[in-house]
């Protein structure tokens, strides 16, 4: 079979990914111009560092949006002869190029390594932002009020930390879990924080005025707890609330135990970092000054505390959508909760590393992708870690 | 080597100097054209409010101003050699064994992990090679010069095992060790309690002369500058305004600066009503702001326009007197002895009915003792019997230093906390065992506070009109949002801040700005009592009187209750109409401002008046200085809690000071002292300060 | 001191026995026990049958009771099989039943019976963990002193160029899990096609076809070079960057506090500033993270040895818990979680140790 030159692979690669180019470039440019007005953001352009996180975050995130049009084949399509073919190699019936090459089924690893950007991509920071809705919906009370409740809630995130992630994995993430509805159960659990959080954040501020407190917080009310049942009925699982006609979403339950098993390894650090943050800005002579105007809990830490807290968090945020990438990947490794064909990086790299020393790319490609992503959003978490601490 | 220097010749000589720091942006010139001489045994003052550069020099002349300070021009020379140019080799030999320096925290000052005795030897041990025993026996000397009790046991501690003043004395014992020829104190004692100060104060001029140490003194506080030095310079804005002989600078300046420095601190005689202080109008110009000609310029009372604000100002000397120099080309015109001009005498508040009564108030918390516990828990009474009485349109200051009990009182007082005992009545309601959230909102907004440090009273991600707006939605001000807005700029123009701020967020205001903004938020809901902690200790002192100003004029126009919480007898002095003295909990004396600053007093009032430095040259103080530190709340001494530190102690007959709590003792007029002495006692105690006849 | 470790050796006794509940329920889910019946009782049974295959052989007993029974303070369950025989929790066949002991749990060092392996648990736990201790040991030995000096290095001049480039290094060996440095590290090294072991055979540098080996299953019977560097070298690369980091954090911290100011004005050299009074301060923060980072290390640990094939501790949890062998994937779980436990009592205890300020407090 004829094959490219690795600069024809090269220049080939360059000109598929051109969607993304196209989108970082105006991105960078528009952001440049505008960021005197774009506050935290804005002053990462000051960072060198931060300006290549930022570039490789974007690359990943305008290459899942623009998955179809960068991968040249169909992420399951095996074609027998291009078993372990090299970078380049040209499909002889003229489908085209397996530009890096070909897997032990004969599909092409470019398209599968673009198809699984759009895995991690919508699940990591997903995750991380509920793992942050969960931490901070406990960690703030815990702080802020201590005592028994901080005892207990701290004695929980303890008690999920001392278990070792992989081991937490093995237990939750398996086809047995699945069929007791546990995960529906947990889903439940976990997704009410969210709403919990939201409800709380509009009524602490607004019960002061009454008629704009109930619109607001009975639309919340409405959307947000239908969102929620549909997010955690299913029809043949546990629990099963909604009728069928208004359950609108349907998230497969393999996939709900990966996500909801990695909320759950976050929140607890999360949890841990709030509180923390929380027991130091409580001493503040602002949170007196709201104590002694009669402001009520709530409000102090959704208002006063939270908002002040959001330097370090921010930072936080973006390290552990790094560590959620690297946990997905683990999953995939061990074969954990997605199928064995999905595409995602972890289960690629699983599937290519029998055969690492004859055909490398297979596992190579993956892993390098999910490296550049992780690298490019501790990039970004040091050059906003900087940044926030300059003046 | 060098040639040997010639002790007639100045030890420190600081020439035309100009240091700036650089950042990513630009080149911020932090001090420009600073020149003074310090002589063999001299002690210079280096004075100005905080920004002013005055640490920068002091940094300068041990060189080291970090990565992004840089001297730009000028010379340090020392005994005769030039710092400015010396390898960091030949700079080694000289810091720490020819110039020491001290700075302001203590504990951030020593190395947490390393023994004391064992950071002392060292210095001795690197500049005169000297053996490890012999360094130690050398350091236990200094600890013992230092007066610190017991300095086998501090050789051997960490430095956390000691408080605020014994680490400061070890800081100081620290710079001793090589009997440096310049030792340059930082603030050394700001974050001190006065009574602590004042022995700390005692100390470093004692040494000084002891060793024959030149002294450069950085402060920001005037009289304290009075008590400990020869020579002064006055810095603004990154340049000397004034220097000269103490005694002269004070008694005849030759600056507007300096003179409306002076005329903007509570010095005796200052009166609210009568005397008022006058505060400098505007702010400190940003370092890349500074205007053309003098910096003072557009602050000046004697400001012409044309000539001051024309090209560079030099320092010229004064025709009269000992170096004495200015940089002011109007100093010759000026009338310096003309009096300020006078301001509208403003009314007495009229004292009002009782809004406020304690009775017997108790405030006791239950610690658990230790990092690891084990130990059960410990009472600490943070309050003890406390009773007293605030009318309205009053002013009470209740004084004391650190971990006297007065911000628990605020506290139970606000209802964060509740009393454990006693009685707290707001006009006719019993609010003692009502916790805030239970208050009415009427409570609430009836009493509020103010509080101490400027940049932690406001919330840093809200705009300032928001959370004045807040407090107003809290209260139940105002029918609607539009009404709140207005009331909401209304209240700007009540602190004195222009209505534009409302937008502002808190970072872009000074500090004396975001102290208006709290004080607005406290008046917000029409509070009829405000709890001050504090309002102006962390201002500078041209800030501070306009602080207070505005404080005492909303009083004035509300005829609001004051409870005014300081540490700063001055202040108190210039602005209480009543006086309330506290230690470890104990109310010892309460009486009128009148009755609390004349004899008798209470020991402990006695001692904290001695300790107060003012900057007067015509004030003579008794020097009582006293032993030791303030005793732990969490292990108060039995009987009298001032009985180990008290001069008077053997006065009293028996071991009466030691075994039995005081009684509380009516004195003439309601003077109230917590004290075992003898009436003949009371009646032979002398004033602390005198007045010499003008 | 003593009443501190009491309380935290409680508090670990407690966290221990809510985790093994955990684990314990998280096993014995009903799927999990139909399995366990259809494994033992053939594959075609009903779902009547497998209820009372279960109900007979001690599976049908409350959650907490059987709990206590694996734990060993409830009496093992006791039943008669198909021919009459006693059978029962404690009883192993073959053995007399009437010398069977009453309890027979995890507290009396019985840990059950593999399915997998057909070996007591113990035994298999004991082999596996020595050999993954073997692999701990070198990693520590690498990881380090490795992360350490670098963090040092780089906090004692915020900044500069050293502190750059060992930033970097540090950031990129952290976004790097093991089972992507272990494939990039396979490739590079390990394999006779690509990497630089063809070229460095074709220059005759090395006799081998490859420089490294891409399995580690011969070290377990013999650690050499060639088969122990790519494992240790992979599980301590994500440490190494994670450690270097906070080490830099707190280095450089330290390095602008007040009191090295003063060091520095005392006419100390900066070597005499870092050494004296820079490095015990800044090892504090450090020592707790090294501590703190075993439930990582054991992360990578069971990604290692299943990526190179070494039969540790990892590789077993991995076996069972895929073969879904009940007892061996409690007794990892136990163990595991008590190498977790301990390594936090003792990075509160040396903490407590290290910081003065804490020590006598």
């Amino acid at each position: 079979m004829d094959t490219l030159t690795h600069f024809q692979v090269f220049t080939t690669l360059l000109i598929r990914f051109l969607p993304v180019w196209i989108a970082m470039i105006a991105t960078f440019a528009l952001s440049v111009t505008f960021r005197k007005r774009l506050g935290l953001y804005g002053k990462l352009f000051d960072s060198t560092v931060g300006m290549v996180g930022l570039g490789f975050v974007l690359f990943w995130v305008f290459t899942a949006l623009f998955a179809d049009q960068i991968a040249p084949f169909d992420v399951l399509a095996q074609i027998s002869p291009m078993k372990n073919v090299t970078a380049g190699t040209i499909e002889p019936n003229g489908a085209g190029v397996y530009l890096l090459g070909g897997d032990h089924l004969g599909r092409d690893v470019f398209s599968r390594m673009v198809a699984g950007s759009r895995i991690v991509i919508s699940i990591a920071p997903l995750a991380t932002l509920f793992a942050f809705m969960v931490g901070i919906t406990l960690g703030l009370p815990a702080g802020f009020w201590g005592g028994k409740l901080d005892a207990v809630l701290s004695f929980l995130a303890n008690l999920v930390l001392a278990f070792p992630v992989i081991l937490l994995f093995y237990l939750l993430v398996t086809p047995e879990v699945v069929q007791t509805g546990l995960p529906q159960r947990m889903a439940a659990v976990l997704f009410i924080l969210p709403l919990v959080f939201a409800i709380l954040l509009t009524n602490s501020r607004l019960y002061v005025k009454p008629q704009l407190r109930n619109l607001i917080v009975g639309a919340i009310v409405v959307i947000g707890g239908w969102t929620y049942l549909a997010l955690v009925s299913e029809a043949d699982s546990g629990i099963n609330v909604l009728p069928a006609a208004i359950d609108l979403i349907h998230v497969p339950a393999n996939l709900l135990i990966v996500f909801v098993s990695v909320v759950f390894v976050n929140a607890p650090t999360v949890f841990r970092i709030v509180r923390g943050l929380t027991l130091d800005i409580r001493t503040r002579d602002y949170v007196a000054a709201a104590q002694t105007r009669g402001e009520r809990p709530w409000y102090i830490m959704l208002w006063e505390i939270l908002p002040n807290a959001r330097g370090p968090l921010i930072v936080d945020f973006c390290l552990r959508i790094g560590y959620t990438t690297i946990l997905l990947g683990t999953l995939g490794f061990f074969g954990l909760g997605l199928s064995p064909e999905s595409p995602d990086w972890g289960s690629t790299i699983n599937a290519g590393r029998k055969l690492l020393t004859t055909a490398p790319l297979p596992a190579i490609v993956p892993a390098l992708a999910l490296m550049s992503l992780v690298l490019g959003l501790n990039l970004l978490a040091d050059g906003l870690r900087e940044e926030s601490l300059r003046d | 080597m060098d040639k040997p220097w010639d002790p007639s010749q100045p030890i420190l000589e600081i020439d035309h100097l100009s240091i700036s720091f650089f950042t990513r942006a630009r080149e911020i010139p932090a001090v420009m054209d600073f020149s003074c001489t310090v002589m063999a045994g001299e002690a210079m003052g280096l004075v100005g409010e905080s920004g002013c550069g005055k640490s920068t020099v002091a940094l300068a002349v041990m060189r080291d101003l970090g990565k992004t300070g840089r001297i730009v021009g000028g010379a340090i020379r020392f005994k005769g050699r030039d710092l400015t140019h010396m390898s960091d080799e030949e700079l080694r030999h000289i810091r720490g064994s020819e110039i020491a320096m001290i700075y302001q925290e203590p504990m951030a000052s020593l190395n947490p992990a390393m023994k004391i005795g064992a950071q002392l030897a060292e210095v001795p041990m690197i500049h005169q090679g000297m053996a490890k025993a012999e360094a130690w026996a050398l350091a236990r000397q200094i600890v013992a010069d230092v007066r610190l009790p017991d300095p086998d046991r501090i050789l051997r501690s960490y430095p956390h095992q000691l408080s605020g003043g014994q680490q400061q004395r070890i800081v100081i014992a620290m710079a001793l060790m090589s009997k440096p020829a310049l030792l340059i104190l930082d603030e050394p004692t700001t974050a001190l309690d006065v009574t602590v100060e004042a022995g700390i104060v005692d100390l470093v001029k004692d040494l000084g002369e002891k060793y024959g140490t030149s002294l450069l003194f950085i402060s920001h506080n005037l009289g304290l500058v009075l008590d400990v030095c020869d020579r002064l310079c006055v810095m603004y804005s990154g340049e000397a305004v004034e220097t000269g002989a103490v005694k002269e600078v004070f008694d005849r300046m030759q600056h507007p600066y300096t003179q409306a420095l002076f005329r903007s601190i509570p010095i005796p005689g200052a009166d609210k009503t009568t005397r008022p202080l006058i505060s400098i109008p505007g702010n400190f110009p940003l370092p890349h702001e500074r205007p053309p000609g003098c910096n003072f310029g557009p602050r000046c009372s004697y400001f012409a326009a044309g000539r001051c604000d024309q090209g560079d100002i030099p320092m010229a000397p004064v025709p009269f007197g000992d170096r004495h120099e200015t940089r002011c080309i109007r100093s010759s015109e000026i009338d310096w002895d003309a009096p300020p001009p006078a301001r509208a005498r403003t009314e007495r508040a009229t004292i009002g009915p009782v809004v406020l009564r304690m009775e017997d108030v108790k405030k006791y918390y239950e610690v658990s003792s230790g990092m690891f516990g084990g130990g059960g828990t410990k009472v600490v009474k943070a309050n003890e019997t406390l009773s007293f009485e605030a009318r309205e349109g009053e002013t009470l200051a209740i004084v004391g230093e650190s971990g006297c009990g007065k911000s628990t009182f605020a506290k139970v007082l606000m209802g964060l906390e509740t009393a454990t005992d006693g009685k707290i009545m707001l006009y006719d309601r019993d609010i003692q065992s009502t916790p805030i959230e239970k208050r009415s909102t009427d409570t609430v907004s009836g009493v509020q506070m103010v509080f101490q440090n400027p940049f932690d009273t406001l919330n840093p991600s809200m705009t300032i009109g928001r959370q004045i707006v807040r407090a107003l939605e809290i209260f139940g001000e105002g029918k609607d949002d539009a009404a709140r807005h207005a009331r909401m700029l209304e209240l700007l123009d009540l602190v004195k801040l222009p209505r534009a701020f409302a937008e502002r967020m808190p970072r872009q205001l000074s500090g004396g700005q975001k102290q208006r903004v709290g004080i607005a938020r406290a008046f917000a809901g029409g509070a009829k009592i405000v709890v001050a902690d504090e309002p102006v200790s962390a201002l500078d002192v041209s800030v501070q009187a306009a602080v207070t100003d505005l404080l005492m004029e909303i009083q004035r126009k509300n005829g609001t209750t004051l409870l005014f919480i300081s540490h700063d007898l001055s202040i108190v002095r210039y602005l209480s109409d009543r006086v309330m003295v506290m230690y470890l909990g104990h109310v010892v004396e309460l009486g009128t401002t009148d009755q609390v600053f004349q004899p008798p007093y209470h020991p402990y009032t006695e001692a904290l008046l001695s300790a107060v430095p003012i900057a007067d040259t015509r004030v003579e103080k008794k020097r009582i200085v006293l032993e030791g530190d303030i005793p732990s709340a969490m292990n108060p001494p039995p009987g009298c809690p001032f009985q180990t530190r008290c001069r008077w102690k053997s006065h009293v007959p028996g071991n009466l000071c030691e075994t039995e709590m005081p009684p509380v003792r009516m004195l003439k007029g309601g003077h109230q002292i917590k004290c075992h002495l003898s009436d003949a006692e009371f009646a032979s105690m002398e004033p602390v300060i005198k007045i010499a006849a003008e | 001191m003593t009443g501190f470790l009491l309380r935290r050796l409680a508090l670990l006794v407690l966290t221990a026995f809510c985790l093994t509940m955990v684990v314990f329920y998280l096993t014995n889910l009903p799927p999990q026990l139909e399995k366990i019946a259809k494994f033992e009782a053939g594959a075609r049974i009903s779902d009547d049958e497998v209820t009372s295959w279960l109900n007979n052989h001690g599976y049908g007993r409350p959650f907490l009771a059987r709990y206590g029974e694996w734990l060993g303070v409830v009496p093992g369950w006791t039943g008669t099989d198909t021919q009459g025989g006693a059978m029962g929790y404690c009883i192993t066949k073959g053995v007399d039943p009437a010398a069977a002991p009453h309890y027979c749990g995890v507290l009396q060092g019985d840990w059950g019976y593999s399915s997998v392996f057909k070996q007591p648990v113990s035994s298999i736990l004991s082999t596996r963990l020595g050999l993954t201790g073997i692999l701990m040991f070198w990693v520590m030995v690498v990881m380090v002193p490795t992360s350490l000096l670098m963090g040092v290095l780089a906090g004692m001049r915020e900044g500069s160029r050293l502190d750059r480039t060992l930033s970097t290094v540090a950031i990129t060996t952290t976004s790097t899990p093991e089972y992507v440095s272990g494939v990039v590290l396979i490739v590079l090294f390990a394999s006779s096609t690509v990497g630089l072991s063809p070229h460095l055979f074709d220059w005759g540098w090395i006799s081998d076809r490859t420089l490294f080996k891409g399995s580690a299953s011969s070290a377990m019977d013999g650690i050499t070079f060639q088969n122990f560097t790519l494992p240790v070298i992979t599980i301590a690369l994500y440490g190494i960057g994670y450690i270097a980091r906070m080490t830099r954090a707190s280095m450089a911290e330290v390095m602008t506090a007040q009191y090295i100011r003063t060091a520095r004005l005392k006419g100390l050299s900066f070597r005499e500033v870092v050494m004296r009074h820079a490095l015990r301060n800044a090892l504090i923060a450090p020592f707790t993270v090294i501590m703190l980072q075993f439930p990582w290390l054991l992360n990578g640990v069971v990604i290692t040895e299943t990526l190179f094939n070494y039969k540790g501790f990892g590789w077993t949890l991995v076996q069972a818990a895929g073969n879904n062998d009940v007892p061996l994937l409690l007794g990892c779980s136990v163990v595991a979680v008590f190498v977790v436990l301990v390594t936090q009592l003792l990075s509160d205890v040396g903490y407590a140790f290290l910081n003065p300020r804490i020590r006598i407090g």
